[in-house]
């Protein structure tokens, strides 16, 4: 993966939104790759949990906004529990949705959701679904 | 014994199977759940963010409810309620400044400083009726049948809400085994089932489903058992769509662990609800003899 790093996007403003909302330190990632190895929806991902990681500590929003890794997170805490430097990397997942999310951007239209679907669907999955992925 | 209970919205609709089985076995092994009154939704998800206080109120409401009604202590049954009531609660408990604000935010209420204590039912189970207590009232031993126990993870991760040990619990096993089943260890045990994600992204709980269940089946399940209403959702309703995918797939029988339980004290099998949810147990059950 190419990356290009320079002084305006390490000091951005959304490495101190990321840190600031997730209550994590990023730099305590030390890029081992524990969480992608462990990650259930990774097959799925574009970018890997760690290389979200890695982007986020380098303040490179854009490259972590054309991915949809931290949208396929299911907060299942596998990472969380699992990380030797103690990133509760749920959290950093959450804290970049939200970034996106409080600019009143949906991830999940609810009408476009067929209404079948919403009458079969437990509750606890349409309240967390929406939670999770609209504004 | 009485202990307060918390349902939770999709116990009183969906997973009715669930509740009334639960509800009727802890009866039969002398526990007698009360639910709290004025319950609300718990809000599902445990909020993440450290500026996101607003999401804390539904669960902590409910934990007030609980301390209102004289209990020091509340047991769940779904696992997204245990997961969401017991973080808040330790919020509540550890973090001083975040309790100062909600209590003041929550002013028409009590103030609440995390004296009640959450538990899952399978702790009950487990802690306060014990194994042996349940073997000796077991009418029906679930002789015969092979049953993968899966724990899905929001009663294991992270590690302060754990009913058990995160990687390696052994609650379920231990349970089906109690009952006279034989618990089928396998590797996704502790796997997610793609949760929440069905409403956005179904094609990828169909993934997940496949993961986890030819899984259990290579290691020669009959059944696979759980505690979530949406694990067991996502497990079961994707298995029409895993038969067309997958020749050779047959189905794989998800049960509560309740309606094993149940079954197992020789209660009637109306309390399970076979009826409402996806595949066909029953049939399962029925040639075992274990229903008739």
């Amino acid at each position: 993966m190419r990356i290009q790093i320079s002084s305006r996007t390490l000091h951005s403003d959304f490495v101190k939104k990321v840190a600031e909302i997730s209550g994590q330190d990023l730099l305590a990632c030390n890029q081992c790759g524990k969480c992608s190895a462990g990650c259930p929806m990774c097959f799925a991902m574009d970018l890997l949990p760690n290389q979200v990681i890695r982007l986020a500590q380098l303040g490179l929003e854009e490259d972590i906004a054309a991915s949809k890794t931290v949208w396929l997170c299911a907060s299942c805490f596998t990472c969380t529990v699992r990380c030797p430097r103690g990133v509760d990397l749920g959290r950093v997942m959450e804290a970049i949705r939200l970034i996106t999310l409080r600019k009143n951007v949906d991830y999940v239209e609810a009408s476009d959701i067929p209404r079948d679907t919403i009458g079969e669907l437990p509750q606890i999955a349409l309240v967390s679904g929406f939670r999770k992925h609209t504004a | 014994m009485d202990l307060s209970y918390y349902p939770g919205c999709t116990l009183k609709t969906k997973a009715k199977g669930l509740e009334d089985s639960a509800v009727a076995s802890m009866d039969a092994l002398g526990i007698r759940l009360v639910e709290i009154e004025r319950w609300n939704c718990c809000g599902t998800v445990y909020s993440l963010a450290e500026d996101d206080l607003a999401h804390h109120l539904a669960p902590v409401r409910n934990l007030i409810r609980v301390k209102e009604q004289g209990s020091d202590r509340v047991g769940t049954l779904c696992s997204f309620c245990y997961h969401t009531l017991k973080r808040a609660n330790l919020l509540m408990r550890n973090d001083g400044e975040k309790r100062q604000t909600l209590n003041d935010f929550m002013e028409e209420e009590v103030d609440y400083n995390g004296e009640v204590e959450v538990v899952h039912l399978l702790e009950v189970l487990r802690d306060d009726v014990g194994w042996e207590n349940i073997a000796a009232k077991v009418r029906v031993p679930l002789q015969g049948l092979k049953v993968a126990p899966y724990y899905g993870c929001t009663l294991l991760r992270p590690q302060e809400v754990a009913i058990d040990q995160v990687e390696r619990p052994t609650i379920l096993h231990q349970l089906l085994e109690t009952l006279g089943a034989e618990a089928v260890d396998f590797p996704h045990a502790t796997e997610c089932c793609g949760s929440f994600q069905i409403v956005g992204n179904p094609d990828f709980i169909t993934q997940c489903a496949w993961e986890i269940l030819s899984s259990a089946l290579r290691r020669g399940a009959e059944a696979l058992v759980l505690t979530c209403p949406l694990c067991h959702f996502n497990l079961s309703q994707r298995q029409s769509e895993l038969m067309q995918r997958y020749s050779d797939f047959q189905g794989l029988p998800i049960l509560y662990f309740s309606q094993l339980l149940a079954i197992a004290l020789g209660i009637e099998s109306k309390v399970c609800h076979f009826e409402s949810g996806y595949g066909d147990p029953l049939s399962l059950l029925k040639s075992k003899n274990l229903v008739s």
